[in-house]
């Protein structure tokens, strides 16, 4: 279970708390107005943002002394999740090493789960040589050699196209959650990906982080906030 | 609590780098102050110096601005066959090795040149190219291309809407647009020209000299190397370094202009100006700026045979300083912009202020009682030009710095990368193209240096620009033109190979 337990945010103005538990091996959708502190949230969880106060804690275990690197999260940003000057085989690698030294053994790994995502072939290759769909199998791919256990999604597949990324969101689940058990949390400003994929919604406004209910039962009955910002959605 | 920077570049050797630039700049200053020969005051020779070191400055930078402005403007309302070559041409003066570049205006403007040739023709009185106008003319040679090159990006940074708008109402686009940018883009423009004329020795070296024409600078080497008179010479570098560091402290205020910047090889559609107009003048500019280049070459080739045997040795020691000069700007350069923050912009523009012969004298008053300064002349050469180099190094690297940690920083953090994998696997390869530039600028400049060599050796470690100094003093002018264009070659070829080495397959 991930718990944020009274964590308190602020820079200048901006303020956010929350006190909530996300369900494990199951994805949360992070919804909310542009501004509310979605992506805030994810960067404090990871450790590139610092809390006023409060804790965050995995099975009972807070890991707010460490640094991003040593938490057990993986994230991926809204861009630049590759190294454009590293091959797909030496970016996957690093979920492994992150000082790219790879024995045999870590050798396999990696190729075996290019090939989980398709990508084989494409080892060699460097990231500006595949299509956006590919760059984002590769981050997955890197996700799933890192193997830990909370993944924070903060829109990276926002810039492709509508069919992708449906396509995407659909092979995170299957590999991330129902394979390798991870729990995820996903910011989305397209409620449809949360329709889509989401096991619980938290919605973020108003400077507080909402307990995540059942995706489902918070579309069917979203609250006055919700639907204000749904029917702006359009 | 604000976001957490991520630190996960070393900062480590920026202190050692930033404690070297100090050392070095302030450091010698403090010799040179605590030296200094106050007793007599300012004599009338020294006021002259004074005098004419500002003046012909102020002179230089003038006229480059405004010469510039209708150049830039050509450049930039004009697409025509050569214009990119053209523009790369207007880098190439930073490069050149100051001597070749006499050497190629005296082919023209000098006695025996081709414009007092065709005067002679017609009957009129020769020109002389010493003095005044000659230092000016060579400044002008030097800085010309760089205030186009800066104007020209002020011009091609005013959207081509905004022309499109003001062609559409009929408006003046020289009140509406063009006068505002001038006017933010030049005064940088000319504290930057006014700076490298204040410190610029080797054009006063071979163009000035006499008590008429005589820049601080010129009086320093001469207190040193001809008068043997420390006191003397420790004075006149405390007075070059307050005028420089008055000009270097304005200029800073006022800028982050970029000289190298690229996306200038576009142009933007325009309603305005004479076609004819604009073709004369890049006409002219082409010209004053390639001919005497191409004397370098053509008096070069027949000179090469006349070169006496030890230029290969001077040759050799020059590129051996400029490498090993290269090296040691390009790791004093990483170290300062992966450290970052406030002092490293500042240790960043104190070489500015500090000119070749105001170190190099500091240096050669502190090692002076404990060894003979020939001997050190080669390792004080490539550390001075090193410095020197800094400010435009780095330049060229800290931005590239900035944009990789924040575009990556985030990503090596999460992926638990430590501080010297994230160096040598993101940053260095990241970092290769303005490395490999920087790298190539230090080289040239210090391949083509004539300051504080000219103040350390002696016969056994001449450099290139050196012994073609004292060839062009002993009126051997075909041998030095030899010299210039071997000089020129290697220059030209340790810039392109370095820059070239930064740009072979490097994936961005």
């Amino acid at each position: 279970m991930l718990i944020c337990e009274k964590l308190e945010l602020t820079q200048g103005t901006f303020q956010l708390s929350a006190d909530v538990r996300f369900a494990e091996q199951a994805i949360t959708a992070v919804i909310g107005p542009s501004g509310a502190g979605k992506s805030t949230l994810l960067l404090a969880i990871a450790g590139f943002f610092a809390a006023q106060t409060g804790r965050v804690l995995l099975n009972d275990v807070s890991f707010m002394s460490a640094v991003p690197g040593k938490r057990p999260v993986s994230m991926l940003f809204q861009d630049n999740n590759l190294f454009p000057h590293l091959s797909i085989f030496e970016n996957v690698g690093l979920g492994l090493r992150s000082d790219g030294k790879l024995n045999v053994a870590d050798q396999k790994s990696v190729l075996s789960v290019l090939d989980r995502v398709g990508l084989k072939d494409m080892a060699d290759r460097k990231p500006g040589a595949l299509s956006g769909g590919q760059q984002s199998r590769v981050a997955l791919a890197r996700l799933l050699l890192a193997d830990r256990p909370v993944v924070l999604l903060d829109e990276p597949f926002a810039a492709l196209g509508p069919s992708l990324k449906d396509e995407m969101l659909d092979l995170m689940q299957e590999m991330l959650v129902k394979d390798a058990g991870a729990t995820v949390l996903m910011v989305t400003h397209d409620p449809a990906d949360a329709q889509r994929v989401a096991d619980h919604v938290a919605w973020v406004a108003d400077g507080v982080v909402h307990a995540p209910r059942p995706a489902a039962a918070i579309f069917a009955d979203p609250s006055a906030g919700l639907r204000n910002y749904l029917g702006k959605m359009g | 609590m604000a976001q957490r920077p991520v630190t996960i570049n070393p900062t480590k050797p920026g202190g050692i780098a930033v404690g070297l630039v100090l050392a070095l700049t302030l450091g010698t200053l403090g010799a040179v102050a605590w030296r200094a020969d106050w007793g007599c005051g300012l004599g009338a020779a020294d006021w002259a110096a004074v005098r004419f070191t500002v003046t012909q400055a102020l002179v230089s930078a003038g006229l480059s601005c405004l010469l510039a402005i209708p150049v830039a403007r050509a450049l930039a309302r004009r697409r025509f066959w050569g214009r990119s070559v053209l523009v790369t041409l207007l880098g190439a003066p930073f490069l050149l090795p100051v001597i070749v570049a006499v050497l190629g205006l005296l082919a023209v403007f000098g006695r025996n040149g081709i414009l007092n040739d065709a005067l002679g023709a017609l009957g009129l009185p020769e020109v002389s190219i010493y003095g005044f106008h000659g230092v000016v003319l060579a400044h002008v040679f030097f800085n010309l291309p760089l205030v186009t090159r800066l104007i020209l990006q002020g011009w091609l940074s005013i959207p081509a809407e905004r022309f499109r708008l003001a062609a559409s109402l009929d408006a003046p686009v020289g009140r509406l647009l063009e006068r505002p940018m001038l006017r933010t883009v030049l005064p940088p423009a000319f504290l930057i020209v006014f700076l490298i004329c204040l410190t610029s020795f080797a054009v006063a070296l071979t163009l000035g000299g006499g008590p008429r024409a005589t820049t601080v600078e010129l009086a320093i080497y001469q207190a040193l190397r001809f008068d043997f008179d420390l006191g003397r010479a420790a004075m006149l570098a405390s007075i070059q370094f307050g005028l420089c560091s008055i000009a270097a402290a304005l200029a800073w205020r006022m800028t982050a202009v970029d000289g190298f910047g690229a996306g200038l090889d576009r142009s933007v559609d325009r309603w305005d100006g004479s076609r004819w107009g604009d073709a004369v003048v890049i006409a002219l500019v082409a010209t004053f700026l390639l001919v005497p280049l191409i004397m370098v070459i053509v008096r070069g080739v027949p000179g090469l045979l006349e070169l006496p045997a030890d230029i290969l040795r001077a040759a050799l020691r020059s590129v051996t300083i400029a490498i090993i000069s290269a090296a040691l700007c390009i790791g004093l350069t990483l170290a300062l912009a992966l450290r970052g923050g406030r002092i490293v912009g500042l240790v960043g523009v104190l070489p500015l202020a500090s000119s070749s012969l105001v170190v190099g004298t500091g240096l050669f008053l502190l090692v002076y009682p404990i060894v003979n300064p020939a001997k050190l002349a080669l390792v004080v050469t490539a550390l001075v030009n090193a410095v020197l180099a800094l400010p435009f190094a780095l330049r060229s690297v800290a931005p590239a710095v900035d944009k990789i940690t924040s575009d990556y920083a985030r990503l090596g953090a999460i992926l638990d990368m430590s501080t010297w994998v994230w160096t040598t696997r993101v940053i260095l390869p990241r970092l290769r193209r303005p490395l490999g530039f920087a790298a190539g600028l230090a080289a040239a400049l210090s391949m083509g240096d004539l300051g504080v060599i000219a103040l350390f050796a002696g016969d056994a470690q001449e450099t290139l620009p050196l012994a073609m100094y004292r060839l062009m003093g002993a009126y051997r002018m075909d041998a030095a033109a030899g010299a210039a264009l071997v000089l020129l070659v290697l220059s030209f070829a340790l810039f392109w190979i370095c820059d070239r080495g930064g740009r072979v397959d490097a994936d961005l």
